[in-house]
């Protein structure tokens, strides 16, 4: 039985990679993964507010209050390196990349066009095998259209991928008026594969102090379905390799998105829950899966239940929203 | 004819290096630049104003720098200058190659080990920027009080006077210290030395191993303790020894002078500069000559020069073409008047021999000015050395007869002085003074110069408008604020005209005595030739005011030059700029022909992002109109300057600066100038005219900086100033203040309880009260059960206010409809500022609430109706300390004294001009009293015993008396309560009834005894004097030993502990910022695990001491950890507790500091996370609750809710190490969350206990 699966070009052991998460934080956790199986890692992101709130934040506390009491000029000694230009990341990926065998891929995350893209370059030099790109901006303006939302989108992959020749694949979110176009408008731009879909820090309201406060919550299964519908119906549509991020947490969940079309199906909360030993068994499922339903290999499942494929391709369009409507009984 | 022998090049020398690379650096960076790399061993400790050279040791340590032997040498910091000397010692006799660096009290600290060093012929050099020791008064400018303090030990003196001579005799020290074996002091000049900038030649590793005798280091080594050749050291001896033991030193002292003087031949052959042991400038036939040592030599030699004329061009750079100054300056020059300068560099040995050679034989009066006083002595040290040098070459030591006579035919008169003690300024004109008096028939002896005495009358007049400032010489004054970045750039400046071009360049920063709104003044020279001005500015010809409100503030224009330019930061548009200038700023440009240029830098930076930082912008406009390089030149040399200095903060820094000097041209413009003034307005008062006596004679005249006018006369004679004088300077510093909103408010009290400047106060009264009030003076319904019908009313001191809102962020009442908005909102202080100037002073003229009413002042709420009786300190924006004394001075503030350990809360609770320590309406306060940093809990113990004497003196008497008094009214003064404000309050009554009886006025003040009862005879009268001039010490009085983590965990933790374990009733106040604020931000035993802080540069590597914890183990003590942000509470229970315990109390409390790199806005915030993740437990232990049979440690605080790094990485002191090696970041949070778990643990199991 084959477990192995092909994305971005790359040969992976299995369908499952970790997604970009905090256990890509330290050499000790990348190899804690692959140990249990992932077949790759996405680093975690390097943000683009980062880079530029480090810079400031360093400058902001190193010149606070400083040559204004003759006896304290400054407060904080100088540092040889403060790190700011990314050199933590890119030494990670540089480390991981000695001390595992599996893929690394670099993440990036932006918000808008401008100098931080030169960090894809540095990530390929430091070894990263591909680069994901993540991309949400949040257009706050009554004036900014979604094409032009869009464009800026478009304009980001054409800087990266000018600075790059590893693949690039794109982490999409789900609020666009149009997912199928414009997953179609960005692979005509050079996009390797999406990733489907990002989760964001939403705001959320501290109702004891009367504060927006942002929170991350961790997706479960349910959240399966939004990536699901869209990798099913892009799936042998557009000419790059799909992947599903959200809502991955079981065998189940694996085998349901390598039917929908992805090549891979990417874990973090599963993973962050209840420990990186469920790469394992999850595996293990698959496996016993496949094995009693006599499937001998993962190439074999990838986009079986596609909309393509699907026996009943309306059911990913507006009456499966009906069905479930009308199945849905009230409570007495 | 002139001779000018300091640092010239001697053409019979040959330069074995290439021209030395030039750097632009401060004294302490050169002296440490030596010491570095000729010491194996450093043992360090800071204070003011040597800290940077240990930091210097500190950081090059850390990132592996090398000495010369190519070893990272040992940096060590110590709990003391005591421990410091102490490691030094032990080093040295272990073989090391050591050194250290301090100043000022440190030095004296370290006087017994130098007593050792010095009689175990030990080499070493300590490197000194030379303070005054603290008398009536501190201070942390420069004299040499410190070092004349330690003449007996018998250590080596070299005195440096500039720069560069830091640099060489830093080396110089040290290799004659190694042949010598005589330990060395390497001394200059406190801020005027260790902390001007400016173009020097930096030795290369070469020439310092040149000078350094691989010998000598080894035979250094070879007197080491060792067990493998084992000798025993530190022996004692007997009377019948001692002596000659110690007499067996002499040749070490008589070879020492000779061994000098080869090292500085040796130097001159190695770098080109050739010093001399007592070093004449000036006419070769001066009849006068003035010998002094220090910084003051260049200013001096400056005077002798113009004076001489010799030279003058070729040393001072005139150019051919000078203006009128020069002119005039040729003109005496030309006369040639004989005068000349005697520069002592080595003043221990002092060599009579060397001394007298270098004396001009036609010298016929000598005049000696020590930068030091002792009173009471013959005269000041140098002066003393002087007489008898001259008066044993001439009668004392036949063996030198010949050689004095052949240098003078007569004995010269010798007359003294003092001068520059403090910092006070010394300039050419004052030696021009001083050479003056010499011609007189009957010289002043004993004189003073630099100010006026008009009470002994001992001071010498000069002309002030005498200078020798050239006219070929870029002087460029900046006004600016600490918080705008003035210095910061003007120290860029200063490295890209030293280091860019062949200029030369010095700068000198002043700084005011406030951490808040800070005004600073940049004095910065530049020029083709050498600069020898030390001394501030006094005729610049630029002058920068980056804060427009000075021009009404001070009358910073007086000292231009004519024909000078002046650049504007305004807050209005270039066609507005002129009517919004005084009438006599406007009068001044006029009549003195002054350019002025203007910008809006505060907008332009707004317009890139910068916020309030003007830095880059003004600097731009500084090159781009003064000249001092072209201008497209001086825009590439700031952006490559940008790039070098925050190129490691990141580029989005480096893009920021650079849109600021771009922007900056664009906006700046040239004002034109009418013919008359015409501005209406006038410079308004310092203080207003409502202020005190004193205030308005001598604290105005300080706050408006003409502090240097002040004669003698205006001054108390030991020290003792008025409280209360904050109120009267009033510093419109905020930006933005608070205002209150009536509708939210819940009258909760917060926002006073965190204001850490008393600027935001509470008032309940009756309706009746306000009937007087100001439109627009806001009131609501008091919510007080015990108070009906009374209004409340919330009063900000807008012109007080440092707009750090802490208020704001703590208050917890917002609007329902909008939560954005609170009961205190954020509001420009400018429109508000005349208004509520009104409605300040009236709101001070309602009552204040009664202490015998019907609260009970247990809770925030009540308590923040008190007055405090702290208010306005120089405190940071945001201190994390204030809050709390400002709370004890409003619960117990009327009965307390204080002593109050140096540091920050002594700087903001005692530094003149003003005092933030008040008295109530009955003209009680805090009595306030600063000794050291290392003794203030003896200090704070001592004051107990005198007044628990006192009180016990008061009861005896009035025992005595109670036939006269009646027995009523003496047991009520015997046995009455004095553990609560009533039964204090009551007890008052009864003394102020005794003293009536005692025949005192009502106003208690002057008994008047003629009218005493007929049963007090004769014999009585003086017991009953006595029992006045003690009964309001029947009153109880609290003692608060107040101090930061520096003195209580470190310094004065022998004392602290001491104190604690004494049993007596004092209150130790622990302001904890857990690290050396004051003297900015050094490690102390406070500072947490993993914390950067300077001497710990790579992270704290151990645990925070505990405390609390340790005094815990006497059982007597109360012990409480608090931190108002997180339960105030729980923080007025500890000051209550510990001032009702009968025993020793110490409170340990959470002060969030600006060395901690957070926004100091959300200080309570920290507060809270600290406590939340467990570092900061909240507890109290309190022994009398074991009495009751009850546990006596209570933990205040819920278990950990957190992680660590949930509250150490919003800080910057933790993330710092985060970002520059986070792999010890993390190694070192792993350690520190296991330990505060197990701490945890361990009060837990503590608080458990039955």
């Amino acid at each position: 039985m084959s477990l192995s699966t092909n994305y971005l070009g790359l040969v992976l052991k299995n369908p499952i990679v970790a997604s970009s998460s905090p256990l890509s934080h330290t050499i000790d956790s990348i190899q804690r993964l692959e140990d249990a199986g992932a077949a790759a890692v996405v680093m975690y992101s390097l943000f683009e507010e980062q880079i530029t709130f480090d810079s400031l934040y360093v400058d902001h506390y190193l010149r606070n209050n400083t040559n204004s009491f003759a006896e304290s000029l400054s407060y904080f000694p100088e540092m040889d390196s403060y790190n700011v230009w990314a050199d933590e990341y890119l030494n990670l990926i540089r480390r991981a990349k000695e001390s595992v065998d599996i893929p690394i891929i670099g993440s990036l995350n932006g918000v808008s066009i401008g100098g931080w893209t030169n960090y894809a370059g540095l990530i390929e030099d430091a070894g990263a095998d591909a680069l994901e790109l993540n991309i949400y901006y949040v257009p706050t303006s009554l004036e900014i259209t979604g094409r032009e939302v869009e464009d800026i989108y478009i304009d980001m992959l054409r800087q990266v991928k000018q600075a790059v020749t590893i693949p690039v694949t794109i982490k999409l979110s789900p609020f666009f008026s149009s997912v199928s176009n414009m997953a179609q408008r960005l692979v005509e731009r050079g996009a390797n594969g999406l990733v489907f879909f990002n989760r964001f820090y939403q705001p959320d309201f501290d109702l004891e102090a009367l504060e927006v406060a942002p929170k991350l919550v961790l997706s479960n299964s349910h959240e399966l379905r939004l990536p699901l519908r869209w990798v099913a119906i892009l799936y042998g549509r557009i000419l790059a390799d799909l992947a599903i991020t959200t809502g991955v947490h079981t065998s189940e969940d694996v085998l349901k998105g390598l039917m929908a079309g992805a090549k891979v199906t990417m874990m973090a909360s599963e993973l962050l829950q209840n420990g990186v030993r469920r790469i394992k068994e999850v595996l293990s499922e698959v496996e016993i899966w496949m094995d009693e339903h006599e499937y001998a290999s993962v190439a074999q499942m990838i986009g079986s239940m596609s909309q393509q494929h699907c026996a009943e391709p309306a059911a990913f369009e507006r009456a499966n929203y009906m069905k479930v409507l009308d199945s849905y009984r009230p409570v007495n | 004819m002139w001779e000018l022998k300091n640092q010239s090049r001697k053409p019979g020398v040959d330069r074995k290096q290439m021209p030395n690379r030039t750097v632009t650096i401060d004294g302490n960076e050169a002296a440490a630049y030596v010491a570095y790399r000729t010491n194996e061993v450093i043992a360090i400790y800071p204070i003011t104003p040597s800290s940077a050279m240990g930091e210097s040791s500190d950081e090059w340590a850390s990132k592996n720098q090398k000495n010369i032997w190519g070893m990272t040498p040992i940096v060590r910091e110590l709990q003391s200058e005591g421990g410091a000397a102490g490691t030094v010692h032990g080093s040295l006799q272990t073989g090391a190659l050591t050194t250290t660096f301090t100043a000022s009290q440190g030095l004296l600290l370290m006087i017994p080990n130098m007593f050792k060093i010095a009689g175990e012929q030990t080499s070493t050099v300590f490197h000194i920027a030379a303070r005054s020791v603290a008398t009536h008064a501190l201070s942390i400018f420069g004299d040499h009080s410190d070092v004349m303090a330690t003449r007996s030990t018998g250590w080596g003196m070299l005195f440096s006077n500039s720069i560069q001579e830091v640099m060489d005799f830093a080396l110089i020290a040290q290799a004659a210290t190694l042949e010598s074996r005589v330990p060395f002091l390497h001394a200059f000049d406190g801020f005027r030395t260790s902390h001007e900038v400016m173009k020097i030649e930096e030795l290369s590793d070469e020439q310092i191993r040149a000078m350094i005798d691989e010998q000598l280091v080894r035979a250094h080594r070879s007197r080491a303790l060792t067990p493998d050749r084992p000798v025993m050291r530190g022996t004692a001896q007997n009377p019948d020894v001692f002596f000659q033991s110690r007499e067996r030193a002499n040749s070490f002292y008589t070879q020492t002078p000779e061994i000098v003087e080869r090292t500085m031949k040796k130097f001159a052959e190695t770098t080109g500069r050739q010093y001399q042991l007592f070093e004449y400038v000036g006419a070769p036939d001066a009849e006068r000559v003035i010998v002094m040592m220090g910084s003051g030599c260049e200013a001096a030699e400056e005077a002798v020069a113009a004076l001489t004329g010799v030279a003058f061009d070729e040393s001072f750079g005139v150019p051919p073409s000078g203006g009128r100054l020069k002119a005039e300056l040729r003109t005496k020059a030309l006369a040639g008047e004989k005068v000349g300068l005697l520069k002592v560099r080595l003043y221990r040995p002092f060599s009579v021999d060397h001394f007298v050679a270098s004396l001009p034989s036609s010298v016929k009066t000598i005049a000696v000015l020590d930068r030091t006083k002792e009173p009471g002595g013959a005269g000041e040290p140098l002066y003393q050395d002087v007489v008898t040098a001259i008066s044993e070459a001439w009668h004392g030591r036949p063996a030198r007869e010949t050689h004095a006579q052949d240098a003078c035919a007569t004995m010269p008169r010798i007359i003294g002085g003092r001068y520059g003690l403090g910092s006070k300024e010394f300039t050419p004109a004052m030696v021009k003074g001083v050479l003056d008096e010499m011609l007189k028939d009957q010289p002043k002896n004993h004189f003073s110069v630099g100010i006026e005495d008009d009470v002994t009358f001992n001071s010498l007049s000069f002309d002030p408008n005498f200078t020798t400032e050239s006219a070929g010489q870029v002087r460029a004054l900046f006004w600016g604020l600490g918080a705008d970045g003035t210095v910061s750039a003007n120290k860029n400046s200063i490295k890209i005209i030293g280091e860019e071009t062949p200029n030369y360049a010095q700068g000198y920063f002043v700084y005011d005595s406030k951490k808040s709104g800070a005004m600073t003044v940049s004095h910065l020279r530049f020029g083709s030739q050498p600069i020898k001005s030390t001394y501030l500015i006094q005729r610049p010809n630029f002058i920068a005011v980056h804060q427009f409100n000075f021009l009404e503030r001070y009358q910073i224009l007086d000292a231009a030059e004519e024909g000078a330019t002046l650049l504007l930061n305004s807050p209005y548009e270039a066609d507005e700029v002129w009517e919004r200038l005084p009438r006599l700023v406007q009068e001044t440009i006029i009549a003195k022909k002054i350019r002025v240029h203007s910008i809006n830098a505060y907008a332009v930076a707004k317009e890139n992002q910068l916020g309030n930082r003007t830095n880059t912008i003004m600097q731009t406009c500084f090159f781009a109109i003064s000249g001092v390089l072209p201008r497209d030149e001086a825009i590439v040399k700031i952006k490559e300057s940008i790039r070098k200095t925050y190129g490691k903060r990141g580029e989005p820094v480096v893009r920021q600066n650079f849109a600021a000097v771009d922007a900056a041209l664009e906006h700046l413009h040239e004002i034109q100038i009418p013919a008359a003034a015409s501005s209406t307005f006038e410079l308004p008062p310092a203080v207003s005219a409502a202020a005190p006596e004193f205030v308005q004679q001598v604290t105005a005249e300080i706050i408006a900086g003409r502090g240097d006018s002040l004669p003698v006369s205006a001054f108390p004679v030991d020290g003792t100033y008025p409280v209360g004088t904050a109120q009267w300077e009033k510093r419109n510093i905020a930006q933005e203040v608070p205002v209150w909103e009536t509708d939210l408010c819940i009258e909760c009290g917060k926002c006073m309880l965190v204001c850490p400047h008393a600027t935001i106060r509470a008032k309940v009264c009756k309706e009746e009260d306000l009937a007087n009030a100001p439109a627009g003076f806001k009131t609501m319904p008091a919510k007080w059960r015990e108070l009906p019908d009374h209004r409340y009313t919330i009063q900000v001191a807008v012109e007080d206010c440092t707009g750090c809102q802490l208020c704001v962020e703590v208050c917890p009442a917002k609007d329902k409809s909008n939560v954005s908005r609170k009961a205190l909102n954020m509001k420009p202080q400018l429109p508000l500022r005349d208004s509520e100037r009104v409605n300040w002073d009236y709101f001070l003229t309602l009552p204040e609430i009664p202490r015998n009413g019907n609260l009970t002042f247990r809770t925030i709420k009540d308590i923040q109706l008190l007055q405090p009786l702290f208010e306005f300190s120089g405190a940071c924006s945001g201190c994390g300390e204030t809050p709390y004394i400002k709370l004890m001075t409003q619960l117990f503030g009327d009965r307390t004294v204080i002593a109050n350990a140096t540091g920050c809360s002594s700087i903001y609770g005692g530094n003149l001009p003003t005092t933030p320590y008040t008295i109530n309406r009955e003209g009680r306060g805090p009595a306030w009293s600063n000794s050291l940093f290392e003794d203030n809990a003896e200090f704070g113990l001592g004051m107990r015993l005198s007044l628990d004497h006192q009180h016990n003196y008061a009861k005896h008497l009035v025992e005595s008396f109670r036939e006269v008094i009646g027995d009523t009214l003496a047991d009520g003064l015997l046995n009455g309560d004095n553990s609560t404000q009533e039964g204090i309050n009551a007890k008052r009554e009864l003394v102020a009834e005794l003293k009536r009886k005692l025949g005192t006025h009502a106003s208690g003040v002057q008994p008047d005894l003629s009218d005493a009862s007929d049963k007090l005879h004769a014999g009585s009268v003086r017991t009953a004097r006595d029992l006045l001039s003690v009964a309001d010490a029947l009153v109880k009085k609290s003692v608060w030993i107040v101090g930061g983590d520096g003195w209580a965990y470190d310094i004065g933790y022998g004392g602290l502990d001491h104190v604690l374990a004494s049993g007596q009733d004092v209150n130790v106040l622990v302001l904890d910022t857990e690290v050396y604020s004051n003297t900015g931000g050094q490690a102390s035993k406070a500072t947490p695990l993993g914390a950067v802080a300077k001497f710990a540069a790579g992270g704290k590597p151990t645990i925070k001491k505990d405390l609390g914890m340790t005094a815990m183990r006497y059982g007597n003590v109360y012990i409480a950890q608090i931190a108002m942000g997180a339960n105030d509470n729980q923080t007025v229970k500890a000051f209550l507790e510990a001032e009702a315990h009968p025993g020793p109390s110490l409170i340990i409390a959470y002060s969030q500091c600006i060395a901690h790199g957070i926004d100091m806005a959300k200080g309570m915030t920290q507060q809270k996370l600290a406590v939340e993740c467990g570092h900061w437990p909240l507890y109290r232990f309190d022994p009398r609750l074991a009495d009751e049979g009850k546990n006596p440690f209570q933990l205040d605080s819920r278990d950990p809710k957190i992680p660590l790094q949930d509250y150490i990485y919003t800080e910057g002191r933790y993330r710092m190490l985060q970002r520059s090696d986070p792999e010890a970041a993390r190694v070192l949070l792993k350690l520190a969350q296991e330990s505060v778990t197990h701490r945890w643990k361990q009060y837990k199991q503590l608080a458990a206990q039955v």
